[in-house]
């Protein structure tokens, strides 16, 4: 493919990838049915949603005025699966396979929405007269910008030629033909674009590293993403996977590299297939492999599949796992950029950070650099989840508060339960209690607040969530994936997992908190990587917000937020009993005993706190404390 | 489900296929692993050391690759395999209480495999469907939106 080929592609799909930004244009005169195709929407049966749509539309005659597109994640997880029907940009909602005869027959053929399945929760928001509201004037849409997730939900990932109508590869074949390797660096340089999968190093200055001569070099991008409850970089990879191979070899160019590596992880295996699918049609179009554009210049790109292990996303053990060995971790330096995969100068950087490079080169370091704060620019992605209504992918301008992501754009916390915390970055991060909800996201304030940026997983917790139960739960989880190489990780992570346990289960005892400190203080600063090192940030910012909760547990041997089973006691109250016996017949420990129609007792040391008695109760006389 | 004989001896061949194709790749080994496992299922003391001398490296390198990857595994795994997720959005919503569930249902743990060689349970971090939390999945069945009663239910489709 050359460059007037290419440009040819991108006039003949612009009017279809208008009509699917803009609602209200007329299009091309066809109804295009965008069925998200997302991990979350597929295991909700999206895939049958798709073949029912079309044999629907075959069923009514319209087969011709009708095309259904699988597309890649919308952000609205919770309510999935979705579809969204343009060019109205109709928002449907948790579509099942019973509504889709109804949304044919109604929308597409008699012109009106169904309107008990559109989701247009558009809050206070005041809309001009006569405007319907579309999907961007919804709660959750409205504050978003988005920037890295633009193409998500928006083209067939599945298809070359509708990447290259949302001007796809138009980048690369600007900064082949009118930019020189060290314009393209200082571009990035400029836009002030920090790295996404965690740690926020500036990403132009990664690259100037890796720019000396030398006769080999590799481009690698991180898609390890092994954050619990972090799935941006799926969601992209799914959703716009030619963006990252595209920017990819932007990189190659800047440095001088022809060979990449996309590091993924086998758990996702409809962005693994979508990858395979981008790499064949871009080799196919001549957009990897040699000469490309006809401009001379060589890069292709490879797979490797994660096999997982969570400490393979930290860059030297993933560089280590590509080269066929236990993905363990390097010392730094010497840096990837030196000396990196094969012992080669490699960039290495996660999958978000490359979907933001495209827009930078198409529209200038300034641009990027006007969104978001000085020292954090653009956006980023954050996966919501936890205790939230609107769980899903956000992505907001860097210096949005934590109160607008949770309250404005996640809808609040269900079931009227209080807001209790916000754990953001994963193992590494740390839990934001509600008084800092003010707080701007960005890289440097929730670091002064004694939590971190991560990769973007942020769970939000309620009132029923006991904050030393969720310490414990992280360390369970940097023990089994500490890989083992250095003793303070291996055997610091062993010791703190031991004393939160104990903690939990009623026998802490005092000196306890101040040996957490002093073992997370130890780990800190002697850890090798930076598995090791962050470790112990949920147990030190638990700590910091929520210490009562710790003594509560040590002193008191009490649970506040009633999580911790081996501190419950499960008591029926008598005045609100009337003796009915149901719950000592299903009482499988045999604890509960009384005489029918007069009050019942638990005996605390028979019962195992499994709640059968609670959850059985016509009466609500059972209470556990 | 345990393989024949003759399923055994054609998995070989194509796994030497395989490898003769890949020896040469940078970085061969993992990839080669991955296909064994994936055809095997698991990865026996016959599969390693074929893989060992094919590629000219002690047996010992692949066995400690084999161990530190939580994706493979050295034990034939159940004709079903049962994830629950324990990612951090699944535990706050209740997840560790699903886990424990299909635990005691099936009478095994995390890692094993019934007798009759039907369910095996599997420690999973993050699924990704964050959305549908606690989520559990049974091969490629996914069951969202969990508690624990319904479990039992679950199983008894298979």
């Amino acid at each position: 493919m050359n460059l007037e080929q290419l440009a040819k592609i991108r006039e003949d799909g612009q009017a279809v990838a208008a009509m699917r930004i803009a609602t209200g244009l007329p299009g091309t005169g066809m109804h295009h049915i965008m069925v998200c195709g997302g991990t979350g929407c597929t295991s909700s049966g999206s895939n049958k949603l798709c073949e029912l749509f079309v044999s629907e539309a075959e069923k009514q005659g319209i087969a011709e005025q009708v095309k259904v597109v699988k597309t890649g994640c919308f952000g609205l997880c919770a309510l999935g699966p979705i579809v969204i029907v343009y060019p109205e940009g109709t928002f449907y909602s948790q579509v099942q396979a019973e509504d889709v005869a109804e949304i044919v027959e109604s929308h597409l053929v008699n012109g009106t929405p169904v309107a008990r399945l559109v989701y247009e929760d558009i809050g206070d928001l005041q809309l001009p007269e006569g405007h319907s509201p579309t999907l961007y004037d919804t709660t959750f849409y409205h504050k978003q910008l988005r920037l890295a997730l633009r193409n998500c939900g928006r083209i067939n990932a599945e298809d070359i030629n509708e990447y290259i109508a949302v001007d796809g590869y138009k980048a690369l074949a600007k900064a082949l033909t009118e930019m020189t390797p060290d314009e393209v660096i200082q571009t990035v340089l400029d836009s002030g674009l920090r790295g996404r999968g965690g740690a926020g190093f500036p990403t132009g200055r990664k690259w100037m590293f890796a720019k000396a001569p030398a006769p080999k070099k590799y481009v690698v991008c991180n898609a390890d993403e092994g954050d619990p409850g972090a799935f941006m970089d799926r969601s992209i990879l799914e959703g716009d996977p030619h963006s990252v191979l595209e920017a990819m070899a932007i990189a190659g160019y800047a440095i001088g590299a022809d060979e990449g590596y996309i590091y993924v992880r086998a758990e996702y295996p409809i962005a693994v297939e979508r990858l395979t699918i981008a790499i064949a049609q871009a080799r196919e179009a001549g957009l990897l492999g040699k000469n490309i554009l006809g401009t001379g210049f060589d890069f292709d790109i490879q797979l490797r599949l994660g096999a997982g292990a969570f400490v393979c996303g930290e860059e030297t053990a993933l560089l280590t796992s590509i080269e066929g060995n236990r993905g363990e971790p390097r010392p730094r330096p010497p840096f990837p950029a030196v000396k990196g995969l094969f012992g080669k100068p490699t960039v290495i950087n996660n999958v978000e950070t490359y979907a933001n490079i495209c827009q930078i080169i198409l529209n200038g370091a300034e641009w990027f650099a006007s969104q978001g704060t000085p020292g954090s620019t653009g956006t980023k992605v954050f996966a919501l989840g936890g205790k939230i209504k609107h769980t899903g992918l956000v992505e907001v301008p860097m210096g949005t508060t934590l109160r607008e992501i949770i309250y404005d754009i996640g809808g609040g916390i269900p079931g009227g339960k209080k807001f209790k915390a916000a754990q953001t970055g994963g193992p590494s991060g740390g839990c934001i209690p509600a008084i800092n909800l003010d707080t701007p996201v960005d890289y440097d304030s929730l670091k002064q607040i004694g939590s971190m940026m991560g990769s973007g997983g942020m769970i939000i917790m309620d009132e029923d969530n006991c904050m030393v139960d969720i310490a414990k739960f992280f360390l369970e989880f940097t023990v089994d994936e500490s890989c083992g190489k250095c003793v303070p990780c291996r055997l610091g992570t062993r010791r703190m997992l031991d004393i939160l346990t104990r903690i939990t289960e009623g026998k802490g005892e005092d000196g306890d908190i101040e040996k957490l400190e002093a073992i997370a203080e130890d780990l800190q600063c002697s850890a090798l990587c930076a598995l090791g090192q962050t470790a112990p940030n949920p147990v030190v910012s638990t700590l910091r917000y929520f210490r009562d909760e710790y003594e509560a547990h040590i002193y008191q041997k009490r649970c506040p937020a009633g999580a911790c089973k081996a501190l419950l006691q499960y008591t029926i109250e008598p005045e609100k009993c009337k003796g009915c016996s149901l719950c000592s017949k299903k009482c499988p420990a045999g604890a509960i005993s009384g005489e029918i129609k007069s009050p019942f007792v638990i005996d605390p040391e028979k019962c195992i706190k499994c709640g059968v008695c609670m959850s059985t109760c016509k009466f609500n006389a059972i209470v556990k404390k | 489900m345990a393989l024949t004989k003759e399923q055994i001896a054609s998995k070989t061949e194509e796994l030497k296929a395989f490898i003769a194709t890949h020896k040469d790749i940078d970085g061969p080994l993992m990839p080669i692993m991955q296909h064994a496992q994936e055809s095997f299922s698991y990865l026996s003391m016959e599969t390693m050391t074929l893989i060992a001398d094919s590629l000219g490296i002690p047996v010992a390198d692949v066995y400690g690759i084999a161990t530190f990857y939580a994706q493979f595994s050295l034990k034939p795994k159940g004709d079903y395999v049962i994830s629950v997720c324990q990612g951090t959005a699944c535990y706050v919503k209740g997840a560790a209480a699903v886990l424990d569930e299909v635990k005691s249902q099936l009478g095994i743990g995390s890692g094993e495999t019934t007798p009759d060689g039907k369910f095996s349970i599997q420690d999973t971090r993050c699924l990704g469907c964050c959305g549908l939390a606690p989520v559990m999945v049974v091969n490629n069945d996914v069951y969202g939106r969990l508690v624990p009663e319904d479990v039992k239910g679950i199983l008894e489709k298979y």
